[in-house]
């Protein structure tokens, strides 16, 4: 697909208003040539400038990069500020590099509905290495892995212990992990920590839990069929250990196309996909067909303590039908 | 203006003195007004401005400029748009600027100027009323 830098930034902003439908049916087919990599990880642990240190890694390796960088939308004006082109200014004036700033619009995965199309048109465009930095994101916000083939989640020392690594659903979704800011002390204290984690998870996965061994007196190592995910430190401000992540992210790369993962991830993906949309529109309709002077009469009988909200919403569905 | 649609507004600061104070008190209150602002930060180059405004098909440029340099630096960021096809964005103009020089920068296509002391209110709806629904 050939379009001026002008006509893909349009075509971007159609995609992010939901006026692209057809645009989207003609890019389709010319997808899945990128390497869709998701940049997360608690705010201040340093994703921007990483994603800008990646970058200039990929530029001066020739390849061309698309950055979607997105931030949250503020749920009391509907307005929000974008800063993450902030720290990508080095990569300003390079014809090979295309940023694009998004907001969430109300999603709470920690990214956009449309961030994935948008992806899909740059992966059209003909950009090498797309990655999305997701708003800084906590425990919960793992949306991101259903739209990247690769998912970096990106710690910063001193900034939880062991159980809120623990706790974090979003430790789950990484395929490398990333101490930035290594040269601050605690950074190897986080790598232990999250390696610990790592090992926990990877022993249950193996041995069940009824297994004895719950973490192997040998650190497990990535194989043909397993992916370990690798801790890896950086200093994104410096480049420090860039190159090296580079190159796991690479690996990572092979060895989905190897295993089968690949595959079977995008498959997962495209369901995933298929479902939210679907129950988007069906949540639309229904509720367009919903009587509003019984949901108002039900909600005054609530009120009064005379009826449940499962009574409410029980005797709303049976009209449904 | 359509549900999904929200107005873009770069607000960058060209040029070289280090005060962006005023530009952040404008992007938040942009926000505030339901827009969705892509804030780039201090000592932008025109090129650099107006990249970014492409990339990200803004439809307003907000630029705060005091180090005096307002004309040169509006006049060159006015050429790039022409050149890059963006003659339809709109610029608007915060910072000190003479009032003497009101009259050339509107001639270069400025859609607004807001001094000191102006309310953000005040921008905010100006940038309703020329952005088109």
């Amino acid at each position: 697909m050939t379009l001026t830098r002008r006509e893909l930034a349009r075509l971007l902003t159609r995609i992010e208003n939901d006026e692209a439908a057809e645009d989207l049916a003609r890019l389709y087919p010319q997808t899945g040539r990128a390497h869709i990599i998701g940049v997360t990880g608690s705010p201040g642990a340093g994703k921007s400038t990483l994603v800008n240190a990646l970058a200039r890694h990929y530029r001066a390796h020739d390849q061309t990069v698309a950055i979607l960088a997105v931030d949250p939308t503020s749920p009391f004006s509907g307005g929000a500020i974008l800063g993450d082109r902030v720290r990508m200014q080095d990569l300003a004036g390079d014809p090979g590099v295309f940023i694009r700033s998004m907001a969430t619009r109300g999603a709470l995965g920690g990214v956009a509905p449309t961030t994935l199309d948008m992806a899909r048109a740059l992966d059209a465009a003909g950009f090498a290495r797309i990655l999305i930095e997701t708003v800084g994101a906590g425990q919960s916000e793992v949306e991101i892995a259903r739209a990247a083939q690769t998912t970096l989640v990106v710690e910063a020392p001193g900034m939880g212990d062991d159980v809120q690594t623990l706790k974090a659903g979003i430790l789950e979704i990484a395929d490398i992990l990333v101490v930035n800011k290594a040269d601050r002390p605690g950074a190897e204290g986080a790598v232990r920590a999250l390696r610990a984690m790592l090992e926990l998870g990877h022993g249950l996965r193996n041995e069940g839990h009824h297994g004895r061994q719950i973490v192997s007196a040998q650190p497990p190592e990535s194989s043909a069929e397993t992916w370990l995910p690798p801790v890896l430190q950086t200093v994104a401000s410096t480049g420090a250990g860039v190159p090296e992540l580079a190159a796991q992210i690479d690996a990572h790369y092979l060895w989905l196309q190897n295993s089968g993962e690949g595959a079977a991830r995008m498959r997962a993906q495209l369901a995933a996909e298929l479902e939210t949309r679907l129950r988007a529109a069906l949540y639309a309709r229904l509720l367009s067909q919903v009587d509003q002077e019984l949901m108002k009469a039900l909600l005054n009988r609530m009120e009064t303590r005379e009826i449940t909200l499962y009574f409410a919403v029980d005797l709303l569905l049976k009209q449904l039908r | 203006m359509p549900a999904n649609r929200k107005i873009r507004v770069l607000v960058a600061k060209p040029g070289l003195d280090g005060h962006d104070r005023g530009a952040k008190i404008i992007a938040r209150a942009l926000r505030d007004a339901g827009m969705e602002v892509i804030y780039t930060g201090l000592r932008q180059t025109p090129e650099m401005i107006v990249e970014a405004a492409l990339q990200e098909d803004v439809d307003v440029i907000g630029l705060s400029i005091l180090s005096g340099a307002h004309l040169s630096l509006t006049g060159r960021i006015m050429e790039l748009m022409k050149q890059n096809d963006l003659a339809d964005v709109k610029v608007v103009l915060g910072g000190i600027i003479p009032e003497e020089d009101h009259a050339a920068l509107y001639t270069m296509g400025v859609s607004a100027i807001f001094g000191p002391g102006s309310s953000t209110d005040a921008i905010a709806e100006h940038i309703h009323r020329v952005v088109p629904a």
